[in-house]
């Protein structure tokens, strides 16, 4: 595994800005076009840009600033995402579909469903969540390239 | 059915993507809420919604969506245009409300895009 995570192909972090609401989506859609020039089959994209789409959102809507890191290997695509905030009080709670402590305004936008973290975890094939309250939050889910054939992430 | 035939059928404008009419549209996906979307839309569906804000058109890129249909009337900013455009997504507008516009569509024949949720039937 260690030799794995040293092999990393590509590096890139963007910054979020927490409450730009106007500029969400852009960031996603980077991570997007960044695998999509490198070839990535589209169901690999689909299931990783909705994933990051999501975690850019959860950023503008509850974080005062964060970073999203996408890392591409030979086995496997990663995407980290760190913030400073809030955090989560209770992380089991905020993975319930469902629950969500969104304002009028994140859900005028369309957001705030609590569908996010669970799409999340739906689309990765693993994902990890730790957050500590008043601090911040951090994510970071995977998607492994070689189980792309045997992985339906909706079923 | 195409793109040309909803619009047709839900006697609609079409903000941006005029070219794109011949498009196959095999099945539709309704929502106001864009965490619904990401979540349960499948690939290829035409959108239906009173959302217009420009991460509408981020959610239909990164969901491979095929077209968004507004409705009530509802038009998008130039912003919300100009990426549809950039990303190739057809916009179209409709004065029938939600309920009306799904109707008419389903009436015509367009089926469910959506991922079965527990009390629901399969999608398709």
């Amino acid at each position: 595994m260690e030799r794995k995570e040293n092999n990393i192909l590509l590096h890139k972090t963007f910054h979020i800005e927490g409450g730009d609401f106007i500029n969400a989506g852009s960031i996603s859609d980077h991570v997007k076009k960044i695998l999509s020039e490198a070839g990535f089959p589209n169901k690999i994209i689909r299931r990783i840009s909705i994933a990051a789409f999501e975690a850019e959102m959860n950023v503008i809507c509850y974080a005062t600033r964060g970073d999203l890191s996408l890392f591409i290997t030979p086995n496997f695509l990663k995407v980290v995402v760190e913030d400073e905030g809030k955090g989560i009080p209770d992380v089991n709670l905020a993975m319930s579909e469902g629950y969500s402590t969104a304002d009028e305004k994140i859900r005028e936008l369309g957001f705030g469903a609590g569908m996010g973290l669970p799409n999340i975890r739906k689309n990765a094939d693993e994902m990890i969540l730790t957050s500590k309250f008043r601090q911040g939050t951090h994510l970071e889910f995977i998607i492994y390239l070689d189980r792309q054939e045997t992985q339906l992430p909706f079923e | 059915m195409t793109l040309k035939e909803v619009k047709e059928t839900l006697n609609a404008d079409v903000i941006s993507g005029d070219h794109d009419l011949g498009k196959e549209i095999t099945c539709a996906f309704a929502a106001e809420l864009l965490s619904d979307v990401l979540a349960l839309a499948q690939e290829g569906a035409l959108l239906i919604t009173g959302f217009t804000h420009s991460q509408v058109v981020y959610a239909a890129d990164l969901a491979n969506l095929c077209a968004v249909v507004f409705i009530r009337g509802k038009r998008p900013s130039e912003e919300t245009k100009r990426l549809a455009d950039q990303k190739k997504i057809p916009l179209l507008t409709t004065s029938f409300m939600m309920f009306e516009a799904c109707g008419l569509l389903f009436e015509y024949g367009l089926k469910t895009c959506a991922i079965k949720t527990e009390n629901g039937k399969k999608g398709k």
